[in-house]
């Protein structure tokens, strides 16, 4: 089993130096595209990989970066390539194993990105608290300008590329591409309207590109092995492998780097290692805390793009938060949406007010203050939330596990109310 | 006033923006990690070298969590009290930490030591419970490492 994002990663030690990354091929994809490719070239082989978002959304890559305006529709001045490294999203932790594990390679598809929608200017949006990546990224960033991977002309091609780590100062929101957008510009992380497309009209008003961290890490892979091997790597018809995690009680909390389209079924029993003795799985949450409940069921599910959705949830990030028999349902919900509430940026009324209420109405339940009726105030705010309600997709994704958790849990919201307390901690 | 290193730091990341008020957030964190924090008087005074108004500094102050518009702790013990942290005992490790420094949560030590602060989702959801103090990530915690975690940070200034 091939494992090209994970290869040179080893959780214990120091990340593979400059010399090391290029011993292992890194840096050879960025000599071939700058030396020979066209940078539609680049982008062709990209949409023909199938490679498609890995922050959550799925979007196809290659066709992300093909609206940005290129050539004679190309606007004068610079153009911006932003690698979204603001993993916040409760329970994701991927694309620190990638950041810390191998710097460079993050660096090498950012630049081979980069040349695609030639972009002059390269930032990477670091969340806070990423202190040790911080460290790796910017050294692997210096290092790669002392080489020559960085700066003017590339590699002696005519190509140029500046490129900055920026450490945000921590708001979830600014996971929303134009939030983040917003954030770079030195402002509150506040969604933009969209038209116009941040391809078209991003960073500064100028075209940018903004994709994931795991999403670019996969770049030069494809540009060095091609687009059909990157597609054999998948158990699916899209391509690659996906870094899979799990996180709650199982007896291997971890990340694991398999092909696309692992059940699962196989990423919680066998590679989590089960559940720890003394705990039955009730449910989980398959890509972070924004993505609705999955249950026994669901578990021979293939996790990727088209087959979660099938079961009505998302792959999201695909690091998954296990719900055990031994927890309330009901507070581990309280929980999700206690941090939603308090991330909400308060652009938009619907999310600023809604997410607090719906916040109050189950803190009421789980403590036994919770009324008949509290239920069906409940399920109205999963469709006042639902997408195309708000202004952008983080009070959708909030009521994701909440009208989820209504469905597969009811019994426990029910004894709460009639109880008037939690059956946990009476327990 | 700025310090000239605060000057200097602030005007190398103005040399590659578009425009001065750009660098807002990179200079709030450079004003707060040499001075702890953020006060009315360190708005201005970066407002001014920016050419913006306090106000509109302020806003984007207050927006961002780890911008701190109190004073702190010189250790700020950001504890994750987010999903799988939780499901794994954050609550505990809270009530711990609040008996060992007693303090509540957001509180700071009268010695100005030690600020305890629930932040939210760290990234390290296979390790949790998690706490970041100092820049540096502990994992897996219990109360025997909470109690090794703090003995250290005592014994860095005693």
């Amino acid at each position: 089993m091939e494992t090209p994002l994970t290869g040179n990663i080893r959780p214990d030690r120091e990340p593979p130096s400059l010399k090391e990354y290029e011993k292992s091929g890194g840096y050879r994809a960025l000599a071939r595209v700058v030396s020979g490719l066209a940078p539609a070239e680049v982008t062709a082989i990209v949409k023909d990989s199938t490679l498609m978002g890995r922050g959550g959304a799925g979007f196809p890559t290659g066709l992300k970066w093909s609206f940005v305006p290129m050539g004679v529709d190309a606007p004068p001045g610079p153009r911006y390539l932003v690698a979204n490294a603001d993993e916040m999203e409760p329970g994701t932790f991927k694309d620190r194993v990638l950041m810390e594990g191998d710097p460079h390679q993050l660096v090498e598809g950012m630049i081979i990105s980069a040349y695609a929608i030639q972009a002059t200017t390269a930032f990477i949006f670091l969340r806070a608290d990423y202190d040790l990546a911080e460290k790796r990224l910017k050294r692997a960033v210096a290092e790669a300008y002392e080489a020559g991977y960085l700066g003017k002309n590339i590699m002696r091609s005519a190509y140029s590329l500046e490129m900055y780590v920026h450490v945000s100062a921590g708001r979830y929101i600014c996971g929303e591409e134009t939030a983040l957008l917003n954030s770079l510009e030195g402002k509150r992380a506040i969604p933009r309207a969209r038209p116009p497309f941040p391809q078209v009209s991003g960073l500064f008003g100028k075209p940018t590109v903004v994709d994931n961290v795991e999403t670019l890490c996969n770049v030069p892979h494809i540009l060095a092995n091609g687009a059909e091997w990157y597609k054999s790597l998948s158990l699916t018809a899209i391509g690659g492998t996906k870094m899979y995690g799990v996180s709650g009680r199982v007896n291997r909390p971890g990340w694991w780097e398999l092909p696309m389209g692992t059940t699962v079924r196989e990423i919680v029993e066998v590679h989590a290692g089960g559940m720890r003795p003394g705990y039955a799985l009730r449910g989980l949450l398959p890509g972070g805390a924004s993505t609705d409940f999955l249950v026994e069921q669901h578990l021979d599910t293939p996790m990727d793009f088209t087959s979660i959705p099938k079961v009505g949830s998302r792959m999201g990030t695909g690091t998954m938060i296990i719900l055990d028999g031994k927890t309330c349902p009901v507070a581990f919900v309280l929980n999700l949406l206690k941090f939603f509430a308090h991330e909400s940026c308060g652009w938009c009324t619907p999310c600023r007010e809604g997410l607090p209420w719906v916040a109050r109405i189950v803190k009421a339940i789980e403590e036994g203050q919770g009324e008949a009726r509290d239920l069906s105030v409940l399920e109205e705010h999963c469709v006042a939330l639902a997408p195309g309600r708000t202004f952008c997709a983080l009070a959708p994704g909030a009521v994701e596990p909440l009208q989820s958790a209504l469905k597969y849990f009811r019994e426990d919201f029910e004894r709460h109310i009639k109880e008037r307390g939690c059956p946990w901690r009476a327990a | 006033m700025l310090s000239d290193t605060e000057r200097q730091e602030i005007d190398s990341e103005i040399r590659h923006a578009p425009a001065k008020s750009a660098v807002a957030i990179d200079a709030l964190k450079i004003v707060q990690r040499e001075r702890g924090w953020i006060s009315g008087d360190a708005i201005k005074d970066i407002a001014r070298h920016l050419e913006m108004t306090p106000d509109e500094l302020d806003g984007v102050a207050t927006f961002y969590n780890r911008i701190f518009r109190k004073p702190v702790g010189r250790h700020v013990i950001e504890v994750c009290d987010s999903i799988s942290c939780w499901v794994m005992g954050s609550d505990s490790i809270k009530d711990i930490l609040a008996r060992r420094l007693g303090v509540g949560e957001g509180g700071t030590t009268p010695d100005g030591r030690f600020t305890l602060l629930p932040v939210d989702c760290l990234g390290a959801c296979h390790r949790a419970p998690a706490a970041v103090v100092d820049g540096e990530l502990h994992g897996e915690l219990d109360e025997a490492k909470l109690d090794e975690m703090l003995g250290e940070l005592r014994a860095k200034e005693p």
